[in-house]
């Protein structure tokens, strides 16, 4: 069980914030293609820095909690991460939102009160 | 370049995205420090469970060498630039559909 530790703690963040999807009503998977291309910097810059980081040895992983499936050049859980991750950040803010209408996004429809 | 460095430039990649390219303004908004002072914390809980099974370790020669919850200080430069690059995105996306 051990290899799936990494892999596992992901899971974890997900299933932990899809509980702001479901009880707080954010809608952030709803608006999934907008999500999709919010992750696809992060995403890039993320795996591109990830490997660079690797290749020059400035930190490196523990085969023992990892799946061992490989993805660009990384472990897989390393990908998922600049996913995961992005996301939860996502419906964090979005929980806020919905929690505090009164604090200001930028994106809102209508023109800020002034 | 160290991480130490190349933290430096993410986190300023992120602010200048925000502020100057898609203008964004979110480190002008308090939903966003909220947003990120949760963040952070969870950060500390995940990233600390990484770095303190030594999923991942890390070069001392690459890092500054103070630590937070295990982890190098940088994490805390890497996850708040990853985290302003993605919402600066979302935001931008948000007004354009």
């Amino acid at each position: 069980m051990r290899h799936l530790t990494y892999l596992a703690l992901l899971a974890g963040c997900l299933l932990g914030t899809a509980l702001l999807e479901l009880l707080l009503h954010t809608g952030v998977y709803r608006r999934w293609r907008r999500l999709l291309v919010a992750l696809l910097p992060g995403l890039i810059l993320g795996v591109s820095w990830d490997r660079y980081a690797v290749s020059r040895h400035q930190w490196r992983f523990d085969r023992r909690y990892l799946t061992g499936w490989q993805l660009l050049g990384l472990p897989v859980e390393e990908v998922l991460f600049f996913l995961v991750i992005p996301i939860c950040a996502v419906l964090t803010l979005e929980a806020v939102r919905q929690t505090r209408p009164a604090w200001r996004v930028g994106d809102e429809p209508r023109p800020e009160p002034q | 370049m160290s991480y130490t460095a190349l933290t430096g430039l993410g986190v300023l990649v992120a602010v200048g995205l925000d502020l100057l390219v898609l203008r964004t303004a979110l480190l002008r908004r308090r939903a966003f420090w909220v947003a990120y002072a949760i963040l952070a914390g969870f950060q500390l809980l995940v990233n600390g469970t990484l770095t303190g099974l030594r999923v991942v370790s890390y070069d001392r020669a690459a890092i500054l060498g103070p630590r937070l919850a295990f982890a190098p200080i940088e994490d805390l430069g890497f996850g708040f630039a990853l985290i302003l690059l993605t919402l600066s995105c979302w935001t931008y996306l948000g007004r354009r559909c």
